[in-house]
């Protein structure tokens, strides 16, 4: 347990999120979550949904997902790609980054 | 407060129809998104053209808008008029498409009525909602931890229902070797619970400061090491900065510009630390005075070196 004061609420690093957090946390449907599973998205720890656990890169992807799927409209097809693709182009502008003078 | 030109926002005719409207949102919201683009004005483009459109694509939403007449300069400081409450009640609360949270007091004095409970109706205890914000890591505390204050915007529903914008402080420790990408939960941070259930929890993402010297890939740190010609030819030890205080590398001898050395657990810290990745780059000292001149010139009759070797014709 951490010691923490009145002013300072309690925080924590997440290191993994269930099905149901996860849910809560990207304001959507288990079952939403479920489908990007499904479509490879996102790659939970753990053999069944009750034991699911998603971690660091997950949590981001799901919340991009979210974003995507309620901002633009995309479907799991789109929000798919629209991520592998964008991870590609991150890899590749910070690799840029380290070539560039300084 | 201040007018919204909304049109503007969505760059379209103050005519144009419904159809273009959303044509012309779909356009620049896809350009701005904040997990597409990279710019730094697209977040705010992203939230007007979303705050615009959730006006604009509403019938009665708009109608009242458009009644406030078209003399207005954005920017311009904004009074409601003073039937404004009374005359307009807007059937739909909160926005399909677009994040609700971040509007500007313009929109938020004008277009959203607090409907406490509603959405949620026969269910008098609910959890309030997660929220989220990001909070930006300078790559120095990573290795020390820090506490920070952070300020939110929060919109509140007040007494009579209205919706008000509310500073909120939150305090936050910064652990030792928290990376991008991961996130901070705040319990019961978050929104109100409905009745008596809890508040949702603030959810911090972190994300790392640019830094003019050091670049991170996951737990690596890696920089760009300029070292002099001598340095390069005749290796020894030499103090480089890092993020985490000043440490010594040694450099072989020879060492090519664009070698790179590897410090061994010298990245951030965490269970397992990530490694410090220099490269090489080694500069020229300009030349300025005689003494100088004739050093190169004695180089070049003494040394044996064409850096062309390879090269053909």
């Amino acid at each position: 347990m951490k010691l923490t004061s009145a002013r300072q609420p309690p925080s924590d690093v997440i290191e993994a999120l269930t099905l149901a957090e996860l849910g809560r946390f990207c304001h959507a449907e288990t079952d939403w979550i479920i489908e990007l599973v499904e479509h490879g998205i996102l790659e939970p720890g753990g053999l069944s949904q009750v034991e699911w656990r998603f971690t660091g890169i997950n949590i981001l992807r799901a919340r991009k997902a979210r974003r995507l799927s309620q901002d633009l409209g995309l479907n799991m097809a789109g929000i798919a790609m629209v991520l592998d693709l964008l991870e590609e182009r991150d890899r590749l502008l910070h690799e840029l980054g380290m070539h560039r003078e300084v | 407060m201040e007018f919204q030109d909304y049109y503007e926002a969505l760059g379209v005719k103050r005519t144009a129809d419904a159809d273009e409207i959303k044509r012309a949102y779909r356009k620049l919201a896809r350009k701005h998104h904040p997990d597409v683009s990279k710019d730094a004005a697209s977040e705010e483009a992203f939230k007007s053209a979303g705050e615009a459109y959730d006006v604009l694509k509403d019938p009665e939403k708009r109608a009242a808008y458009d009644a406030l007449g078209a003399d207005w300069q954005p920017g311009q400081k904004f009074r409601p008029p003073p039937d404004w409450q009374s005359d307009y009640q807007f059937s739909e609360a909160g926005a399909e498409g677009v994040n609700p949270e971040a509007f500007s007091d313009f929109f938020e004095t004008l277009f959203r009525r607090g409907h406490p409970g509603s959405g949620f109706s026969g269910d008098q205890n609910l959890r309030g909602q997660d929220q989220h914000a990001r909070i930006t890591v300078d790559i120095a505390d990573v290795f020390r931890g820090a506490k920070r204050t952070l300020t939110l915007r929060v919109p509140q529903v007040d007494a009579s229902g209205h919706v008000r914008i509310r500073d909120r402080s939150v305090s936050v420790s910064i652990p030792k070797g928290i990376t991008a990408g991961q996130f901070i939960r705040l319990k019961g941070q978050g929104s109100p619970g409905l009745g008596d259930a809890p508040s949702g929890d603030l959810f911090l993402e972190v994300v790392f400061a640019a830094h003019p010297q050091f670049q991170i890939v996951g737990r690596d740190v890696h920089l760009t090491l300029p070292v002099a010609p001598w340095e390069a030819a005749l290796g020894g030890k030499i103090r480089m900065p890092t993020p985490g205080g000043s440490v010594e590398l040694k450099v072989p001898k020879n060492a090519r510009s664009g070698q790179k050395l590897r410090l061994k657990g010298r990245g951030l810290p965490g269970a397992v630390p990530g490694n410090l990745i220099a490269t090489l780059q080694i500069v020229n000292p300009p030349v300025k005075t005689e003494a100088g001149r004739e050093f190169y010139k004695k180089m070049a009759a003494e040394m044996s070196f064409d850096p062309r070797a390879e090269m053909e014709e």
